[in-house]
């Protein structure tokens, strides 16, 4: 590809995202389908623009390695080892018994039973591309359904090393066959070992030594190096890159660099994800599909039906609420993208001839296709159903309330904000996504409304134009941003109080000047020291003053830091913050001492 | 006279930061001990100033002398005792319709003063004589029906050094061992 070439595809791929995307969104059918959408309407069989699809989607593989990264990011190793019951069980009952399944159906439509094999374990992974965007577009990550829908996923990922390792012993040649399986795997750990070891001594002096010159791009640069590095490292010993991406994500999740990568890393991702799903979209075989229609749409059919099959029985088998087994179902139910990958070895080795691949790969595109669909089902006639509302966003539902206080997220956090003003008689119109949690909440008389509150629409459906405080304590801190940006612009009369995450989040409250906030754990953390003070039998009283002397420093440090640092970037406070935190450790000593010694002896 | 029951003393301790005052703490040591001898640490129970009313009415009830020991912050009580009086001897139990709880009991303050008792005259720094000063606990005693003993007031609070503390400590721990309900004021 030379220069111009790249820049001309280059702007094919962004009008078509830039185009498609927004009208899906706004269709309410989310962005995977737009960027579908986009890829068929540039690729061969559509307006022809762009030829090297195979070349596209392997450069855009790195999408989803970049997904996992950052997933794994937010994963620590703890909640990880939580997870390794649903993982096993859950993702290995699904793999096994939809391999099953599907290699009878190719035996039973006349296959060999290597070829029925094969295929059947490359239809049974999903699209961790697909369900993974999904659920974060929908902020359903933390859902039960979310839950299993993602360690299925992870062991899929695993298991796609043991799978291509099996090639070759179905008689399938996988490049040079010198070394014997075990040879790989024993590889395989070894660089693992190699990676945990590394990853936990020397990413953090590296990372240091980048972040002190202060150079924004060095630093991406890194991140993007780190990522593909350990991918490439991974994926020569054969397993897959997202595999590597999401264990180089869970080794950082505890370094303090954290956020700064999942920054750097986003925009990357999104754009890599974006054309990978471009160049699914383009792969669709089109030809194909019109000279035999009926053949592949029963194909995609089977494939979808067979797989929710299964996912159903574990839904049911597993301990997923009623109301989330669709949801839990539909993300998992298509082909997936290391199926691609499973196909080209496998007729690169002639176990599978071309005109079957072909087959098979529009087949498992086309049942990609299914899933935006499948969820706008979900969301937009299971859901309500279950919260036993027609129209739980409509007007009219919440119209005659007027209730004074809005109440975003019912959480932990809300919920105490919301009691206390319940026990004082004070009206609330609570929003929240959780569907379970709502009905829970319900059952004791709150008036709780599905929804994402940062959408200008739900608001004003809650009824902010006539309440006097919006009080946001969701969890997200960006999404708790939005919702204030939104409010600020559409309902300017309102009061916003917000809980704020941690510091960082502080300061981008403070810089869209909301003032009345309060920092989640800083007042428990407050108070358990003070009650450490009492332990120590510095008397109640004593104790109590020395934690409001704290306080109060404290929140002009805050503001201090937040004046100080307003005009910079969020990177350099974040290279900052360690030296503030000494400065602040060494200044508490006297300060507090000074403002301790007025008053009476 | 010893027997074997005590006359209740209901000692309300009133200090903010007890461990700042050596003299306080001393005085308090001196006492507490004592049988039918009951503290309760007004800052230590309440460091929010959130009072448990019932709990303080109740333990009134059974109590025949109240003592207030504080340091004098600006010729009064620490504010929690100000708080104490307004939350706990309330209409209906202190005064007012059935507000005869504190009817026959007796009350007594033990004032800590950083300044000499010299300065409490008319010709003095203060210009008024410590019982003026100390006029609002007479009123108070006098309109919950308590007999208002004679307060003990320790000067100069914060030059008091071994001997002397030890002295006026035995002073305070004598009065309320003497201690008898129903005087006429004067306990010797």
């Amino acid at each position: 590809m030379n220069e111009h070439h790249l820049i001309q595809n280059a702007i094919v791929y962004l009008s078509a995202s830039v185009i498609a995307v927004p009208i899906m969104k706004r269709l309410g059918l989310g962005s995977v389908l737009g960027y579908l959408a986009a890829g068929t309407a540039i690729g061969p069989w559509g307006l022809g623009f762009v030829e090297n699809v195979d070349d596209i989607r392997h450069f855009a593989e790195f999408g989803v390695v970049l997904l996992l990264f950052i997933i794994g990011l937010e994963l620590k190793p703890k909640r990880l080892w939580k997870l390794r019951r649903p993982i096993v069980g859950m993702g290995g009952s699904q793999l096994l018994l939809t391999t099953v399944l599907l290699l009878l159906i190719g035996l039973a439509l006349g296959y060999s039973f290597n070829v029925s094999l094969v295929v059947a374990m490359a239809l049974s992974l999903s699209s961790t591309a697909i369900a993974l965007q999904s659920l974060k577009e929908r902020n359903l990550m933390s859902t039960n359904a979310g839950n299993s829908a993602f360690s299925v996923l992870l062991f899929q990922d695993i298991a796609v090393i043991p799978i291509l390792a099996l090639l070759p012993a179905l008689g399938v040649v996988v490049g040079d066959t010198g070394q014997s399986v075990w040879l790989g795997m024993l590889k395989a750990v070894a660089v693992i070992g190699a990676i945990v070891v590394g990853g936990h001594y020397l990413t953090r002096p590296i990372f240091r030594y980048i972040a002190n010159t202060g150079m924004r791009e060095i630093f991406t640069a890194f991140s993007l190096l780190l990522v593909f590095g350990i991918s490439l490292l991974v994926n020569a010993v054969g397993m897959s890159m997202a595999l590597g991406a999401f264990l180089a994500g869970v080794l950082l999740a505890e370094s303090e660099y954290r956020h700064e990568l999942e920054v750097e890393i986003e925009p990357f991702k999104g754009l890599l994800m974006g054309l990978f799903f471009i160049s699914v979209g383009m792969s669709i075989d089109f030809g194909l599909l019109l000279k035999d229609p009926l053949t592949i749409l029963a194909l995609v059919v089977l494939l979808v039906v067979a797989k929710a099959l299964i996912l159903w029985l574990l839904a049911k088998a597993g301990k997923i609420q009623k109301s989330q087994t669709s949801l839990f179902v539909f993300l998992l139910s298509q082909g997936g993208e290391f199926a691609f990958v499973i196909f080209s070895v496998a007729s690169g080795s002639g176990v599978l001839d071309q005109v079957t691949v072909g087959y098979l790969v529009v087949v498992v595109a086309l049942s990609m296709l299914t899933t935006p669909f499948l969820l706008l089902i979900y969301s937009n006639i299971i859901t309500p159903r279950y919260m036993h509302l027609d129209k739980p966003l409509e007007e009219d539902t919440i119209d005659d309330e007027d209730n004074p206080v809005i109440i975003a997220g019912f959480g932990r956090f809300g919920r105490t904000v919301g009691r206390l003003l319940h026990a004082n008689g004070i009206p609330t119109t609570i929003l929240d996504h959780d569907p379970d949690q709502i009905e829970a909440i319900r059952k004791y008389g709150y008036k709780v409304y599905y929804g994402d509150s940062s959408r200008h629409g739900v608001l004003a459906a809650a009824g902010a134009d006539k309440a006097r405080l919006l009080i946001i304590t969701i969890d997200d801190a960006d999404v708790a941003l939005n919702i204030i940006e939104q409010a600020q612009k559409h309902f300017p009369h309102l009061t916003i109080l917000t809980r704020a995450r941690n510091n960082g989040h502080a300061y981008e409250i403070l810089r869209r000047g909301v003032k009345l906030f309060r920092r989640e754990m800083y007042d428990s953390a407050l108070h358990l020291g003070e009650e450490a003070l009492k332990q120590l039998g510095f008397g109640a009283y004593r104790s109590r003053t020395a934690a409001q002397v704290f306080n109060d420093y404290d929140q002009k440090l805050l503001h201090e830091l937040f004046e100080a640092e307003a005009p910079e970037d969020r990177r350099l406070l974040s290279l900052q913050a360690r030296e503030q935190i000494e400065q602040q450790l060494n200044a508490d000593a006297e300060e507090i001492a000074k403002m301790n010694r007025q008053g009476w002896v | 006279m010893p027997d074997n029951n005590p006359p209740h003393i209901h000692l309300l301790f009133v200090h903010p930061f007890p461990h700042r005052s050596n003299v306080n703490s001393e005085l308090l040591q001196g006492v507490q001990d004592l049988p039918g001898v009951h503290v309760c640490d007004l800052y230590e129970r309440y460091p929010d100033f959130y009072i448990d009313v019932e709990q303080e009415q109740h333990e009134l009830r059974h109590t025949d002398l109240l003592v207030v020991q504080h340091p004098f912050y600006w010729y009064s009580a620490p504010a929690m005792f100000k708080q104490w009086q307004d939350m706990v001897l309330e209409y209906g139990f202190a005064f007012g319709a059935g507000g005869d709880a504190m009817q026959g009991k007796d009350f007594m303050s033990v004032i800590t003063v950083g300044q000499s008792k010299a300065s409490y005259r008319p010709d003095g720094h203060n210009r008024h004589l410590m019982s003026e000063i100390l006029t609002p606990y007479e009123c108070m005693a006098n309109h919950c029906g308590m007999n208002y003993l004679e307060p003990l007031v320790v000067y100069n609070s914060h030059k008091l050094v071994g001997e002397e503390l030890h002295e006026l400590t035995n002073l305070y721990r004598e009065r309320l061992l003497n201690y008898r309900p129903g005087g006429d004021g004067k306990d010797e």
